[in-house]
């Protein structure tokens, strides 16, 4: 069934005569509204797609199929299809839909939406809204389990995780963070949740199980003033070995002992970091930098940053289809 | 799934005995108190200045803090008087405080502030969101006084970092007759002294002719010498300072209360989520959140990150935790926000804009501080004599 899926999008591929079939990366630019593709293997932009207003937050289907785009400006959810490259629907998403998450049954979208303060389940199937959940102000991050049990949203002003049951949609805990929580990351056994708080500077480590704090990391860049070291966006390698925390305004990138939380270093990358993803063998970290508009390629063996590739203006988010 | 959801259940009720859901209620009572005196007539009265300026703020942030407080069981309510004279806010500060109110914000002037911190009993805290005179933050200070909105230094300063980082040292200034309008001009030539500007003319404003007729005229004239690099403007009621732009002698910008302003907010100021508060804020007042909405916004939203660490609305714990470092307050400036102990100041950054852009943010690099480059603006520690914590 799925491999079906996969040889129709290939000759979809082949139709558009695209010679490309290196693993593809997606950039939405938020001041541009446009999406970059980058081809992983040549470093290299080879599209550029006009997509809907401050496009924002973007996801993969689970099959790989369709990019999930947040077009917060235009308060709607667009379907890109990666193989005609086209935008070819909108899900009712709430205003100002922000960052989202895709529950591993590929079917109920959880919408961040930040100016509403509340949380909207889609079905992507259906386009009915299954819940709208009351959260803090602007709600941002949003996180589901690996396992599917737990949607966890960050409201920025309340500084709060609320934990949502996936199948009561009802907040079953309020964790308070430091201020501004913008990212929350699962371990792929879903037993440990990471969340970073931008103005606190410091990311909070979760026992899924029990719901309680274990640990609260922060950071320090030589040479760069405190205040400007703010943690957004965070990726785990799924060996459980490393994690990488975007530090914004401070230019670098925290590479992290996933297993002691000890940071083992700080490698500088564009202006105001922000988004992260892994690349399909996870050789390659790729990293959005909103102020210099680029994207910047870390080779994960060396722990050194190879490349960095100018996009459209504040690239926000970055996600890297493995399967293409 | 009958059993899981009663077990989910269980492990609710044994968490929130743990206190992190829906503690004991907690009721906080904020008094807003606002009055100012009549400004007088200006000449560019074309586009009017909000009324409720500095209330929508303080409304703003009772709904912000609402929000996070209904997780928790805190409870927020305001209770605003905007005044016509300063004996009516004297008096609704004094009436609000004996009905057991003693959490403050108030938008008046220095001399309103004074009388009313002379009134203020031990358990009273003000959050001043209205006056920025700097003898506030220099002398006259008070253990119960909080200041939010910045002072006539801390904005001239951004001025001055920024005239020097641009190397645009030789200035004209122009100061207007008001009281507010000296203030201003000496809190600036302070700031020339301190980041090396050299004031080749300082001139009092004496015409009273309206210039809407005569500016091509009149400024020309004015603003006659032999060269300098911008046109510094000290106009805060904003009389005649709006008719200096592209009218003064030589090709030159116009900073100051007019042209590029230093401000604490702005309309333009969008970065680090701020674009979220704006949308929210035009969905209230329906129309730009400005300096004074965004200090009484600031002081609000300052008692409530204390009363969600503390579980407490009392100022006995409140204020030891405004002055603690585990005090940040998260205001869209892209920085974490805290208070000077020696002298209550928030301390912020401070955009600089024109009409319909931001042109940059002080602090600017290359101006260090050993503790914090945000106190080079406004008063340091060895600059006030105020101790209001020792």
């Amino acid at each position: 069934m799925k491999s079906l899926f996969k040889q129709t999008a290939l000759a979809a591929m082949i139709g558009l005569s695209t010679p490309a079939l290196a693993s593809l990366a997606y950039v939405s630019n938020e001041k541009d509204n446009t999406l970059s593709i980058i081809d992983t293997d040549t470093h290299e932009v080879v599209e550029t797609i006009d997509v809907g207003q401050r496009p924002r937050g973007i996801l993969l289907s689970k099959d790989y199929t369709k990019l999930y785009i947040c077009a917060s400006d235009d308060d709607t959810v667009q379907v890109f299809d990666l193989a005609t490259r086209k935008i070819v629907d909108t899900l009712p998403s709430g205003e100002d839909p922000e960052q989202f998450a895709l529950h591993p049954n590929n079917k109920h979208l959880y919408i961040a939406n930040e100016d509403d303060a509340i949380v909207t389940v889609v079905d992507v199937e259906t386009k009915d809204v299954l819940a709208q959940i009351d959260v803090g102000i602007e709600p941002e991050g949003m996180a589901v389990s690996p396992d599917g049990k737990w949607a966890v949203n960050t409201s920025e002003t309340t500084s709060m995780l609320h934990w949502i049951n996936t199948e009561t949609f009802e907040i079953e805990k309020n964790i308070v963070v430091g201020q501004r929580p913008r990212h929350v990351e699962f371990s792929k056994d879903s037993k440990i949740a990471w969340a970073s708080a931008e103005i606190g500077g410091t990311v909070h480590i979760i026992d899924v199980d029990n719901l309680e704090q274990i640990h609260e990391m922060t950071f320090k860049v030589p040479g760069v003033n405190q205040d400007r070291v703010q943690p957004v966006g965070i990726e785990l390698t799924s060996d459980g070995k490393y994690a990488f925390v975007a530090l914004g305004p401070s230019n670098h990138v925290a590479v992290v002992d996933a297993k002691t939380y000890e940071v083992l270093d700080y490698l500088l990358v564009g202006a105001r970091v922000w988004q992260l993803d892994l690349d399909k063998d996870e050789k390659h970290l790729y990293t959005t930098n909103g102020v210099s508009g680029d994207v910047s390629i870390i080779d994960i063996n060396d722990m050194k940053v190879i490349k960095s590739i100018k996009v459209g203006r504040y690239p926000w988010g970055v996600v890297i289809d493995p399967t293409s | 799934m009958p059993l899981l959801s009663r077990m989910a259940f269980a492990s609710l009720l044994s968490m929130s005995a743990a206190g992190s859901l829906h503690a004991n209620t907690v009721d906080v009572q904020i008094g807003y108190l606002q009055w100012g005196p009549d400004q007088g007539p200006v000449l560019s009265n074309v586009i009017p200045e909000p009324e409720d300026a500095g209330l929508r703020g303080a409304e703003l942030a009772i709904e912000d803090n609402s929000t996070t407080g209904k997780f928790l069981g805190h409870r927020y309510s305001l209770q605003a008087e905007v005044s016509d004279s300063e004996a009516a806010a004297l008096a609704a500060f004094e009436t609000l405080q004996q009905n057991g109110t003693n959490l403050f914000v108030v938008n008046v002037p220095a001399s309103t502030l004074q009388a009313m911190a002379n009134k203020a009993e031990d358990q009273t805290l003000i959050f001043n969101a209205g006056a920025k005179d700097d003898a506030l933050r220099t002398g006259q200070c008070h253990v119960n006084l909080l200041h939010t909105t910045p002072s006539y230094a801390m904005l001239t300063d951004a001025l001055g970092q920024w005239l020097n980082q641009r190397r645009w040292k030789e200035v004209f200034l122009i100061t207007g007759p008001t009281g507010e309008d000296k203030a201003w001009a000496d809190a600036f030539r302070r700031s020339a002294k301190r980041f090396g500007l050299d004031i080749v003319q300082d001139k009092p404003w004496t015409f009273d002719a309206d210039l809407r007729r005569t500016a091509a005229k009149e400024l020309p004239a004015f603003t006659q010498a032999r060269d300098y690099d911008a046109v510094v403007v000290a106009d805060v009621r904003g009389d005649f300072g709006e008719y200096v732009p592209f009218n003064t002698w030589l090709p030159r910008p116009v900073v100051g209360t007019q042209g590029m302003t230093p401000v604490t907010w702005h309309r333009v100021v969008e970065s680090w989520g701020a674009a979220q508060l704006q949308n929210r804020f035009r969905e209230l007042a329906n129309r730009n959140m400005n300096s004074e909405d965004y200090a009484a916004w600031a002081a609000i939203r300052a008692i409530g990150t204390a009363v969600t660490a503390l579980s407490s609305a009392s100022t006995d714990t409140i204020r030891p935790y405004l002055f603690s470092d585990k005090f940040q307050l998260a205001a869209f400036k892209g920085r974490k926000l805290t208070f000077r102990e020696w002298n209550g100041q928030l301390r912020q950054p401070i955009p600089l804009v024109h009409p319909r852009g931001l042109v940059a943010r002080a602090p600017f690099e290359g101006f260090l501080h050993p503790n914090t480059d945000m106190d080079t603006l406004g008063f340091d520690r060895p600059e006030s004599q105020c101790r209001i914590n020792d």
